[in-house]
């Protein structure tokens, strides 16, 4: 995520600007071809597998292909953030990384409230439907 | 804009960075409550259409890997610009636009048969939800083809300058956020519904 990489026939100032001590310079901030490839060739992985268990229906037990299928996303995001949005927690002095942080919590939180709060809502306020109309979650 | 000076340009593209990558974590928060709403409103089917019925596998599967191509593309065209190979970058930067328009085409052509088929946003909540978090993360896409195509005129204007890498890297941020949202789309909207 940082700008100072030189570029032919263009006016050199790099030194001068790392005098000012920025601290968001690094040589791998944009990441490598290698980096590149590997996130490609790890995310096709991560989204065939998932797409070949739901569309072929190997695993009888639909909850554990969910499940299978939740961690398989995970796993992509995390090799998404890292071959293709190159976080790591040197960038900007760490504070993408705190805000990434930050959201994570918020997101889980709003997330996994409105589920809880709207699962126990039609568990508790709708007669008849004791087991929740929430059971496909 | 064009008559900054070194040191002033270089202190505005540093905060940038971050205060687009904080952008960015918003704009996730929009995405989370889209999400939410979806996870809520996802079981009520108002005796319409339910997932397993209308949602095409294949088809998302095709629009996955466009989304994905399009990753790698970009990914290419930023080592283009880091080589400052001026042509290299349009090209890359044009193939990552082909495969975006791709994308969208496919999606609004499932959201046309979806219309078509009385599966419109008014039929269910469910469908409501739906349509508003695909078509977020669609128009997402949309503005984000807009600005890929301004900035190749940029590049093909101005060349490589600091402020053109500067809204490069920022487009990636974006184009790369969106793969990273589309993601909990095809997992959470699409494979775990036809589950359900």
């Amino acid at each position: 995520m940082s700008i100072d990489n030189p570029v032919a026939g263009q006016p050199h100032h790099d030194h001068a600007d790392d005098a000012h001590g920025h601290g968001h310079s690094s040589e791998e901030a944009h990441g490598t071809r290698k980096d590149y490839i590997i996130g490609f060739v790890l995310s096709v992985i991560l989204t065939a597998v998932p797409f070949g268990l739901v569309m072929s229906g190997i695993i009888t037990d639909t909850r554990v292909t969910a499940g299978i299928v939740m961690v398989f996303a995970l796993v992509q995001i995390v090799v998404h953030m890292i071959y293709f949005l190159h976080m790591n927690s040197k960038s900007e002095n760490g504070w993408t990384l705190m805000a990434l942080i930050f959201t994570i919590i918020v997101v889980t939180i709003c997330l996994a409230g409105s589920l809880w709060v709207m699962f126990h809502m039609n568990a508790n306020m709708m007669p008849g439907m004791a087991s929740g109309d929430m059971s496909g979650m | 804009m064009f008559y900054e000076t070194d040191e002033h340009h270089h202190d505005a593209g540093g905060s940038t960075m971050l205060g687009f990558w904080l952008y960015l974590m918003s704009d996730c928060l929009i995405f989370a409550m889209l999400f939410a709403s979806y996870g809520v409103f996802g079981g009520s089917y108002a005796g319409g259409p339910q997932p397993h019925e209308i949602f095409e596998l294949p088809l998302v599967a095709l629009n996955t890997s466009m989304l994905l191509l399009s990753s790698i593309t970009y990914g290419f065209a930023m080592l283009a610009m880091n080589d400052g190979k001026v042509r290299a970058v349009q090209g890359w930067l044009a193939i990552t636009g082909l495969f975006g328009l791709a994308f969208l085409c496919i999606e609004l052509y499932e959201f046309a048969n979806l219309i078509h088929e009385g599966a419109g946003p008014q039929r269910s909540a469910f469908l409501s939800s739906f349509f508003t978090l695909v078509g977020t993360h669609g128009l997402h896409v949309t503005f984000g083809l807009i600005w890929l195509v301004t900035l190749m005129v940029q590049v093909g204007r101005k060349g490589l300058i600091a402020a053109n890498q500067r809204r490069l890297q920022c487009l990636s941020l974006f184009w790369h956020f969106l793969d990273v949202i589309w993601i909990g789309v095809f997992t959470f909207v699409y494979l775990l519904g036809v589950l359900r």
